[in-house]
């Protein structure tokens, strides 16, 4: 039986030799030896608990090819499955808006710091709205991702801060309505317009942060699912988005403070309506987000280590 | 010369006895305080606690140490449940070891499914990008690639179709081309290449042949001997999450094939099986074989009946359903009996405890050893998953009448025939 075995193997033996000249595919330049490789890296250690320096926003622009098709991926099949496509992203801020303008503007009547509601609520809702899709679909894309995860190695951050990056396009195409409307009501643009996207890019790191937390806290209790939009909702009404900050009482303004995206939604406005930035406010809403994020990229690399085990 | 992987003690330890899924905040809160009470309550008992070093982990992988030169094509081979997974795991740094540490010099670049990353709504183009993408290639990098890549995958026609209309052939060819045009000085490869139809698993092998011959480095995982022996330079084989053997692929894969049919008495307890998959709670706790005369034996005669018979003991009672596969000495499948198929068992009384029996009317196997994975579960799913569970020997019966029977390298399943001459 061994020998009968033993023919076989060489039978498959001679079939690879003969395909690959057949083929006569090149593989370009042979490695280069092995010495020169390893003079030229620095090895590669694997360790049990090893230490991860930084928070991991260097592995990101190293990774920013992958970043790049991941967040492709996702807006490209986003709108492959949907009936209406690209009209969910204008959709949703434009309905909100309108019940907002009755409930809030019309019934409530909630003041707007003089300008009409309805602009005045939707230049708070944009970016509200696309931190709480990025940071929604960030939380649910570590879990999404699993079969990702349990294959092959990449910085793992590369995942949320796709789901965040792929949530700019729908901003960049609700923003058109904020111009149309401003058309509408009249509003003159300024150099003020200059900072809108810095301002998402500072939106976007706050989601970023927010987002790769919630997902890798999704990973190991899947009780995020739940809590969060509980949360975001909370987070919508402690952020000047329905009311103006004017609204509240001076000696509680402190507080809001702390909420880096109230700072940024101020100025936000501030930017589209021509009206002087409250740069102390930017600048404290700069700097809880840069904690926010450190923070988040120190305990997602603490957590990072197990996800292909527990996913 | 340097070694260009040098793995020094390495050990996977995973927790067993619930399956590896996410806490729910519930169960965390519970455990927290749970936990405590327990630790005293099992000192009490003289400290018989499920600690670390105890029945509720199982070490994947333990005290692992070998080295690899550059340019070496190292096989791994190794029962279903040995580690070979975990090894690669490891090394490919998807999970992190629990003890010991790797050093590696050069890129590394692993292939350990086909098709990573790829989007069924995306057409061929687009997944040759984002997989190359996901697998570490650089934009530039898969531009200038790109055709090479097409080309090995023959299917220029269809290359801005959706992959979801893809057959399955032209999937796992899209698939592997991107994947065989990583440039990594180190290539983990797992058993991939057992997909897609035989002159591309043959092509497959060539390239990787040839990735080798490139002066690269490459670690093969399979189970198909001839590929490992075609390929591999020295062979590595784990049993049990240790090393068994490394040498020679000719020496250490007879070894391999030896250990496979080293038959027994017909009957193994399952409690502890090594081959159990990781995380599945025992529930399967015997394997017994019987002969054609009912008796339990580790010999079965071609063409006589042979009846598998599984005890297994549950927390609750189930209607189970018990499948085999039995598997030549090279693992390869040669037959399935399951009931999740036939359904003969499907209105039994649930039962906690019980013993299920299969019997194969005629075993028509050519004489050889071979061993049998189990499954065992309910109508919807598997709770216990043993691979290699037993094995067993097949002894020859003069079934054609003349004495003779085809050797095993024509096929392992013997068939009866009529033959009749017609004149022209």
């Amino acid at each position: 039986m061994n020998s009968a075995r033993l023919e076989k193997v060489e039978e498959q033996l001679t079939a690879p030799e003969s395909v690959s000249t057949r083929e006569g595919v090149s593989h370009g330049a042979p490695a280069r030896t092995a010495d020169a490789i390893a003079a030229r890296l620095p090895p590669l250690i694997i360790e049990s608990g090893k230490r991860r320096l930084g928070f991991g926003l260097g592995d990101l622009w190293a990774h920013r090819d992958l970043l790049y098709f991941l967040v492709w991926r996702d807006v490209k099949v986003r709108y492959k499955q949907t009936v209406l496509g690209v009209a969910w992203a204008i959709l949703q801020p434009l309905l909100t808006m309108v019940v907002f303008t009755v409930i809030f503007g019309r019934l409530a009547k909630v003041p707007s710091d003089g300008e009409p509601y309805p602009i005045f609520v939707f230049a708070g809702l944009l970016p509200w709205t696309f931190f709480n899709q990025s940071v929604t679909t960030a939380s649910n894309s570590l879990v999404g991702n699993a079969a990702l995860i349990t294959k092959v190695y990449f910085p793992r951050m590369v995942i949320p801060a796709a789901a965040v990056c792929a949530g700019l396009v729908d901003f960049a195409i609700s923003a058109v309505i904020l111009f149309l409307m401003a058309l509408h009501y009249g509003i003159r643009f300024d150099a003020g317009l200059l900072l809108i996207p810095p301002l998402m890019a500072l939106t976007a790191l706050v989601a970023l942060g927010a987002g790769m937390w919630m997902s890798a806290l999704n990973v190991k209790y899947r009780d995020v699912r739940y809590a969060l939009p509980f949360m975001l909702q909370i987070g919508m009404y402690v952020t000047p988005i329905i009311y103006p900050l004017t609204f509240i009482p001076e000696r509680w303004r402190w507080l809001l403070a702390l909420n880096p995206l109230s700072g940024i939604i101020q100025a936000f406005r501030a930017a589209v309506f021509g009206r002087p930035v409250d740069w102390s406010g930017l600048a404290i809403a700069c700097a809880t987000t840069v904690v926010l994020v450190m923070l988040a990229g120190w305990s997602f690399r603490r957590m990072e280590r197990q996800f292909a085990d527990i996913v | 010369m340097q070694p260009i992987i040098r793995v020094d003690n390495l050990g996977k330890r995973y927790a067993i006895g619930r399956r590896e899924h996410s806490l729910t905040m519930r169960e965390m809160i519970v455990n927290a305080f749970t936990a405590p009470l327990r630790r005293m309550r099992s000192f009490g008992r003289g400290g018989r606690a499920a600690n670390a070093n105890g029945a509720d982990h199982f070490w994947a992988l333990q005290d692992l140490s070998f080295e690899v030169a550059p340019g070496e094509v190292l096989g791994v081979i190794g029962r279903n449940g040995a580690g070979k997974s975990t090894l690669l795991k490891i090394l490919s740094r998807i999970t992190e070891p629990t003890a010991g540490r790797v050093e590696m010099h050069g890129r590394v670049g692993s292939l350990l499914e086909v098709g990573t990353g790829f989007h069924s709504e995306l057409t061929g183009r687009e997944n040759i990008f984002l997989s190359g993408a996901i697998m570490g290639m650089r934009r530039a990098e898969i531009v200038r690639k790109f055709d090479q890549i097409v080309a090995f995958a023959e299917i220029d026609d269809f290359i801005d179709t959706p992959v979801k209309r893809y057959s399955s052939g032209m999937y796992v060819r899209l698939a592997f081309a991107v994947a065989a045009h990583l440039e990594p000085e180190i290539l983990l490869v797992d058993e991939v290449l057992a997909v897609g139809d035989i002159s591309f698993q043959k092509k497959c092998l060539g390239k990787i042949g040839e990735v080798a011959r490139g002066g690269r480095t490459v670690l093969f995982v399979s189970h198909n001997m001839a590929a490992i022996e075609a390929l591999c330079t020295r062979c590595l084989m784990l049993s049990g999450g240790r090393l068994a053997a490394v040498g020679e692929p000719l020496a250490v894969m007879s070894r391999y094939v030896a250990e496979g049919s080293a038959t027994g008495d017909g009957a193994v307890a399952l409690q502890t099986h090594p081959g159990r998959r990781p995380g599945d709670t025992p529930t399967m706790t015997r394997v017994e074989l019987r002969d054609g005369s009912g008796a339990q034996s580790g010999a079965v005669r071609m063409g006589e009946p042979m009846e598998i018979r599984v005890a297994y003991r549950a927390e609750r009672p189930v209607r189970p359903v018990l499948g085999s596969v039995i598997k030549t000495s090279y693992g390869a499948a040669v037959f399935c009996v399951s009931d999740r198929f036939c359904g003969r068992l499907a209105e039994c009384a649930p039962r906690a405890e019980a013993t299920v029996a299969c019997r194969v009317e005629r075993l028509m196997l050519i004489p050889g050893s071979y061993s049998i994975d189990l499954w065992l579960g309910d109508a919807g799913d598997d709770f216990d998953v043993i691979f290699d569970a037993i094995s067993f020997e097949v002894l020859p019966a003069d079934l054609t009448g003349t004495g003779r029977l085809p050797p095993p390298k024509y096929g392992v399943v013997f068939c009866e025939a009529e033959w009749s001459i017609h004149d022209a």
